[in-house]
């Protein structure tokens, strides 16, 4: 009972995810998932399975890492729950502790190297951030891209220089991220 | 009108350069001057929020802080950086413990910021403020016989933040009229294109790029219009994985709205930079040209 309580109190703590409170299990927002049968558990089960406790299996699942952001769900509930926010707190809980399944969906990995280069630089330099994300996972795999990487070269697409910021605008966000960061968020 | 610009990555010096070269040069067309916010830094898009909400949002706020300075509405090309700028707006308002943080952190960089800033997509901008007829007055070379599927893809019209409706959105398609040209039905105008799955889970994305690219062709487009910097990569530059995984023959061209635009107006290759595009539009857009 205790370990329930704490689970939903958690997510709830989190902007986005106080709506789990408010679920009646109708199942809308699963039906309107484009990546719903792709999941381990479909949304309305991820919802039900954190109210009934199990942090565990929600939190090494990699169903909320198939979520597009795509917001259907988050439009069509007619509770006002925002499915779509609650994923990402479940995402944000599960990254935190080290959970992601790693093994079993990439995602996790592609938005660290995102994160790691808006954390550094400011702003998203394609190439490289590609570059980093496939030697992280599977170098392979990058090496099966070649034909789009080229396409892409070769159509001007590409651009190796990264966007900088001033060196003062830089020192600004990097003292805004590391207070953002003491005060409760992580890298 | 003047208004603060806030490109994104994707449009400031990455793969949808041509967007921004376009969206600059469409608005000062039609008497818009969209001026860059200064030393913006990337807005987090989905990867931040999903990783650290705080830091996320403070990111995010930092922008709407450089540009409440300015005093302007910020507009946007880029869906996502659309709704992560909004949402930032949205969520200081709702949770005042958070705002409480935000402000602490933005303070450590000498900002402050107050929520009031309006941020705009820009294809509001054109429908809205500009309107219809204004564009329409506009048009050099009517694109009368053009087929064009009009895809709005997520963010632009979800959650609501939005001028439009979130599931059948007609903005983009009147816009279309407004040049002369022929918005077919299309009724997965408003669905995901894959986003950024596209990297970590390619089949599950091409999947969906498909449905997107059959639906359009079936209903007779000859072209597909975007409103977004993710939606173009993922049918444009992935077309060749969908066909290759697929065993489909799909040849569409992928145009940002705003080369739709530009090309109505008469503009050129430097401003809309056709090249980029890794499907020629060359054909299609022959007669226009």
């Amino acid at each position: 009972m205790e370990q329930r309580k704490n689970f939903v109190e958690e997510i709830s703590a989190i902007p986005g995810g106080e709506g789990i409170r408010l679920c009646i299990q109708c199942g809308t927002c699963t039906a309107s998932c484009p990546n719903a049968d792709k999941m381990e558990y479909t949304p309305s089960e991820i919802i039900a399975l954190a109210r009934a406790g199990y942090r565990h299996e929600v939190l090494s699942s990699h169903s909320m890492w198939y979520c597009l952001s795509c917001y259907l769900c988050t439009v069509r509930c007619p509770r006002g729950i925002n499915p779509t926010e609650l994923m990402h707190a479940l995402e944000s809980i599960a990254t935190k502790e080290g959970l992601s399944p790693h093994h079993r969906t990439l995602t996790p990995a592609m938005y660290r190297s995102f994160t790691d280069f808006v954390y550094s630089l400011g702003s998203l330099p394609e190439l490289g951030f590609m570059t980093w994300y496939y030697l992280l996972t599977n170098p392979l795999r990058g090496l099966r891209l070649m034909p789009v990487v080229l396409s892409l070269i070769r159509h001007g697409r590409l651009s190796v220089k990264a966007r900088r910021l001033t060196p003062e605008g830089t020192k600004q966000l990097k003292a805004i991220v590391e207070k953002a960061e003491a005060l409760g968020g992580a890298h | 009108m003047k208004a603060s610009y806030f490109p994104g990555c994707s449009s400031s010096e990455g793969g949808a350069k041509a967007y921004g070269s376009s969206s600059q040069a469409v608005s000062k067309v039609l008497d818009t001057e969209l001026v860059e916010l200064e030393d913006w830094n990337c807005c987090g898009s989905t990867p931040y929020s999903s990783f650290d909400e705080l830091t996320s949002l403070a990111l995010s706020a930092r922008n709407l802080a450089l540009a409440k300075k300015k005093g302007k509405d910020l507009v946007t090309p880029c869906s996502s950086c659309y709704v992560m700028l909004n949402r930032t707006n949205a969520y200081l308002k709702q949770y005042p413990k958070v705002k409480a943080q935000v402000d602490e952190a933005l303070a450590a960089g000498g900002l402050r910021y107050n929520g009031t800033v309006r941020v705009r997509h820009l294809l509001d901008v054109f429908v809205n403020d500009i309107g219809y007829d204004a564009i329409t007055a506009k048009v050099k070379k009517n694109l009368a016989g053009l087929k064009v599927a009009a895809y709005y893809g997520c963010q632009v019209v979800r959650p609501k933040f939005g001028f439009d409706h979130p599931e059948n959105p007609q903005s983009l398609d009147k816009l279309i009229e407004s040049l002369g040209g022929e918005a077919v039905s299309f009724p997965l105008k408003s669905r995901c294109c894959g986003g950024s799955l596209v990297i970590s889970e390619e089949n599950i994305a091409l999947d969906l790029s498909r449905k997107l690219l059959d639906s359009a062709r079936s209903n007779g487009a000859e072209c597909i219009a975007t409103v977004c910097p993710l939606c173009q990569t993922n049918l444009d530059v992935y077309q060749s994985r969908v066909n290759k995984k697929f065993n489909t023959d799909f040849k569409i061209p992928i145009l940002f709205f705003t080369q739709l635009m530009g090309i109505a107006f008469g503009l050129g290759e430097k401003e809309l930079g056709f090249k980029t595009n890794i499907v020629s539009a060359g054909k299609v857009l022959a007669k226009y040209a």
